[in-house]
């Protein structure tokens, strides 16, 4: 509530600041523009970005710093004894904080006031009932130190903030007072402005850096707790997944790894003779009308989300495939199996190989068709000997970056291919892969400390692997060998 | 060799047998190359019809009009009108109430009800409607003595029965519906207190409870995922132009700058659960943000959709003319200036179709809001913007997913009409998108 104030507060001054500064540089050259070195606004930008950036870092770095340091100086004053057994100070902080909370609450409610607070006692008063009427429900029974520190940490916030308030409108002023005072004729207000803007942009381009750093770090990081407790060696060559969530667990990759990359086999199998074909047809082949109807079908179900080739998958192929063939021929008896999944992964990866294959074979400079055509070589002999060859490398990784995706791809598999962790030869078995299992460790109440939690990492991590090696090997072939023809 | 060539008689009219053999070579190629056309637009069509024809019924829904006399003795015995009193009759009340109405209806219709028991009667009407009733009444205490004319949902299996979901034959077998009560709901038809309507609620409705597919609705999904549909605009879109426009127009190439263009392309091609790894470890975990909310949900899909901005940014950048930057600079502007003056507006129709499509990619994400924690059943409406974006939500194609994992078949219906309704967005979306290219984008 407080900090929208301020927020408020700090918008009012950048924009009074903005006019304030822009009047200044055109009164100081007698309302003639043209004297200045840069327009007008230029001066109200650099008088509104001197107000508004040094404030809104130091209100950042405060709300970091500002919990952690309190944090400090309230747990060192709660005796050792006061922390109960089977208790740590991450909790009994947490219930100073949820205290802390509670009291607030109760004053906005207005049965306390803050000289009642001050003068409650916990021995004879009681804490628990104080904040149930506010809400907050505690566990156990409020420790008197615990109590205290509650209410030294309100008070503490409390000045905290107005502190804050103080810092952050006073180094607003600082900068305005700089910035104003700074203005003059000769003053190159767009390049200070101008630069600013530029250190912006290079800060937006820095966000895809620190996704990568995030995703890396926080994999790496809770992996790395997780084989602190399981070793490294059983969790990639075990070839049992049971995980059991009272403990003594096997976690074995390989069952999931299996899954994943049957599944992908499959939708590969069904997706590159299927998309590669469509996509010779369709470049050398078929003639404008059925080219105009047939590309963009095709480019809709690259449009179509992932839940909806799984929903596909989980009420339509699944049964068919289960009362047409599963059955009848006594290969099982389960809708979700890895040919199902795989099935309908092969058809959302169609316009995927498709569309690659189709800008790679248009790429085959034509006069490598007309002298194969000159030397008498049927069409299907061109293509066949001639634009596939050339064609091959850009083909290839067009074939791993789909197989990245089938790897990846996680809600078909959820939907289609069961939950069974196992090794098995038969496709209408279900077996699972290792995005299911990351969505099953890591759904519903997760807590980080236990090893069936965190694998979920350490497969994430996997995956990440190996798509990421997949993706550059598609890159380093398409690279190596697109220049022959320029 | 001139007498071989007279021995085979080889010409175009007549070819020989390897020609034959290659021609017919030639024509199966063919065939293979219009099959697979085939095969992927078969797919298409075969994919959204089984969506169409499983999911239609989701929009259409059946209800009992009944008129209750909403009896004082039975709703309010002591007779105040005071609500806090009347609370203390529970829906099971109203339920008996409206079958009682009901059996009385159908009585005076002259429909034999005596081989069905009270208790089944009510069992015809979703449980919710007792709810609704009892809701209005609590909201409007003068409704009690009155006799007024409800419109109430019929049960799921009864609604089955209509779309063809339930039949007597499975109706035999089932706990929960008898074909005596099947007979009942059709003669209720004949006369016309049994009815299918277009189901709004289906749109605007939360979701309900396991046993209650009749009653669930898309209301909080599609709120939700407008929520987060207006963080990843708000924040995909200014910082992926600015990084574009960075790595475009100011970065000199050098190592650096390589080492981001890598990573963009990289980042595109993550799976997208290892952003919802991500979103769990760095923004619930560190950053301490509540589980489900929108906002911890806009964030992730922001950095999915990013990479896809900065691509289609910087070809729109790519494809303005170099001579409107050197036009501006030689009157007199700054780089800063030639580029935000005169290269961005020119390639913003550009940059909002990739935009567009980004977020349509990010519409139908599911995989990591899974991970971040929306899996939870929420049935009430987040708050308005700003601190609605901190309630717990749902999004559309997580609702599609909670609704497949329950048991009853209804939900499969539910499930399917789910999917249409994404579809629709998609469809506008991408039409957006086409027209803004096809009206805006310029070719020099």
């Amino acid at each position: 509530m407080s900090l929208g104030i301020l927020i408020l507060i700090l918008g009012f001054l950048t924009l009074g600041g903005f006019f304030l500064g822009r009047s200044r540089a055109v009164s100081m050259v007698d309302y003639d523009a043209r004297k200045l070195h840069s327009l007008p606004n230029f001066y109200g930008g650099m008088v509104a970005i001197f107000i508004a950036l040094p404030a809104f870092f130091v209100f950042c770095a405060w709300t970091l710093l500002q919990p952690v340091l309190i944090e400090q100086r309230v747990i060192s004053n709660i005796a050792i004894v006061d922390i109960t057994e089977g208790s740590n100070r991450t909790l009994v902080m947490a219930d100073v904080r949820r205290i802390a909370e509670g009291l607030d609450r109760a004053m906005a409610l207005g049965g306390l006031s803050e000289q009642d607070l001050l003068k409650f006692d916990t021995t004879q008063s009681d804490a628990n009932a104080l904040l149930a009427t506010a809400g907050v429900a505690l566990g156990r029974e409020v420790q008197p130190s615990v109590f205290d520190a509650a209410r030294h940490y309100r008070l503490m916030s409390k000045s905290a903030q107005l502190v804050m308030f103080v810092c952050v409108l006073s180094v607003a002023l600082l900068g305005f007072a700089l910035a104003y005072r700074r203005i003059s004729a000769q003053m190159r207000a767009r390049n200070v402005v101008e630069a600013v803007v530029l250190w912006g942009l290079v800060a937006a381009s820095m966000v895809a850096i620190l996704t990568t750093v995030g995703i890396i770090a926080s994999m790496l990081f809770e992996a790395y707790n997780f084989f602190k407790m399981y070793p490294i060696l059983e969790f990639f060559t075990s070839p049992v997944w049971n995980p059991q969530f009272s403990g003594g667990s096997e976690l074995g990759i390989l069952p999931l790894l299996w899954g994943t990359l049957y599944v992908s086999f499959v939708a590969l199998v069904v997706a590159v003779p299927t998309g590669l074909f469509a996509a010779i047809y369709l470049s050398e082949y078929a003639g404008p009308k059925l080219r105009a109807t047939a590309k963009p079908a095709i480019e809709i179900l690259a449009g179509i989300p992932s839940i909806v080739y799984g929903l596909f998958a989980l009420v339509t192929i699944g049964p068919m495939l289960r009362d047409y063939f599963a059955q009848p021929l006594g290969l099982g008896d389960s809708s979700s199996s890895i040919i199902t999944a795989g099935l309908a992964m092969g058809i959302m990866l169609i316009p995927f190989i498709s569309s690659l294959s189709d800008d790679i074979i248009n790429a085959v400079p034509q006069n490598l068709r007309d002298g194969s055509y000159a030397l008498g070589a049927t069409q299907s002999e061109t293509i066949r000997q001639v634009v596939l060859p050339a064609a091959l490398p850009g083909i290839v990784g067009a074939v791993l970056m789909g197989a990245s995706r089938a790897i990846g791809e996680t809600m078909i598999v959820v939907l289609g291919a069961g939950a069974s962790a196992k090794l098995s030869i038969n496709p209408f078995d279900a077996m699972t892969t290792i995005t299911v299992k990351i969505v099953s460790q890591l759904t519903g109440d997760t807590e980080f400390n236990s090893p069936e939690t965190l694998v979920a990492f350490a497969l994430g991590l996997t995956l990440f692997v190996f798509t990421l090696l997949l993706n550059i090997a598609a890159l380093a072939i398409v690279r190596k060998y697109r220049e022959q023809y320029e | 060799m001139t007498n071989d060539a007279k021995a085979t008689f080889t010409s175009i009219k007549n070819p020989d047998a390897r020609t034959k053999k290659r021609n017919a070579a030639e024509k199966r190629f063919r065939a293979y190359g219009l099959l697979a056309v085939a095969v992927s637009v078969v797919a298409l069509l075969f994919l959204l019809s089984s969506i169409w024809t499983k999911g239609s019924g989701a929009f259409y829904q059946t209800y009992l009009t009944v008129s209750v006399t909403m009896s004082a003795e039975k709703l309010d015995p002591k007779g105040n009108r005071d609500p806090d009193e009347m609370k203390k009759v529970t829906t099971i009340g109203y339920s008996k109430l409206i079958a009682q109405n009901l059996i009385d209806q159908l009585a005076a219709n002259g429909i034999d009800t005596s081989n069905v028991s009270d208790k089944n009667i009510a069992k015809l009407l979703s449980s919710e409607s007792a709810a609704t009733l009892r809701n209005q009444v609590l909201a409007d205490p003068k409704l009690v003595g009155q006799t007024q004319i409800f419109t109430f949902l019929a049960s799921g299996r009864i609604d089955g029965y209509f779309k063809g979901r339930v039949t007597m034959e499975s109706a035999a077998l089932d706990n929960n519906i008898s074909p005596a009560q099947l007979v009942i709901a059709d003669e209720m038809k004949n006369i016309g207190i049994l009815s299918i309507k277009f189901n709004w609620k289906f749109l605007s409705a939360p979701d309900a409870s396991e046993l209650r597919p009749e009653a669930a609705g898309l209301g909080v999904a599609i709120l939700g995922s407008a929520y987060m549909m207006l963080v990843v605009l708000g924040l995909a879109l200014p910082l992926g132009v600015a990084a574009s426009i960075y790595l475009e127009e100011f970065a000199t190439k050098n190592r650096w700058t390589d080492v981001i263009e890598v990573n963009v392309s990289n980042l595109a091609a993550v799976p997208s659960i290892v952003f919802g790894i991500l979103g769990l470890a760095i923004f619930i975990n560190i950053g301490g943000l509540p589980q489900s909310a929108s906002i911890v949900g806009g964030l992730v899909l922001t950095l999915m959709t990013l990479p896809t901005v900065i691509i289609s940014t910087r070809a729109s950048l790519q494809a303005v003319p170099p001579s409107i930057r050197d036009g501006a600079l030689a009157v007199g502007a700054s780089k800063m200036q030639s580029v935000f003056h005169h290269v961005l507006p020119l390639a913003m129709p550009g940059i909002m179709t990739g935009t567009i499509i980004g977020v349509a990619r990010a519409l139908g994400e599911t995989a990591p809001l899974l991970l971040i924690g929306m899996v939870a059943f929420v049935r009430d409406f987040p708050a308005s913007p700003p601190s609605g974006f901190f309630d717990p939500a749902t999004a559309l194609p997580v609702q599609v997913y909670q609704w497949t994992q329950r048991a009853d078949p209804a939900f499969t219906e539910r499930a399917s009409g789910a999917i249409i309704v994404l579809l629709g967005f998609l469809l506008v979306l991408n039409s957006v998108a086409i027209f803004l290219r096809s009206r805006f984008e310029r070719r020099w």
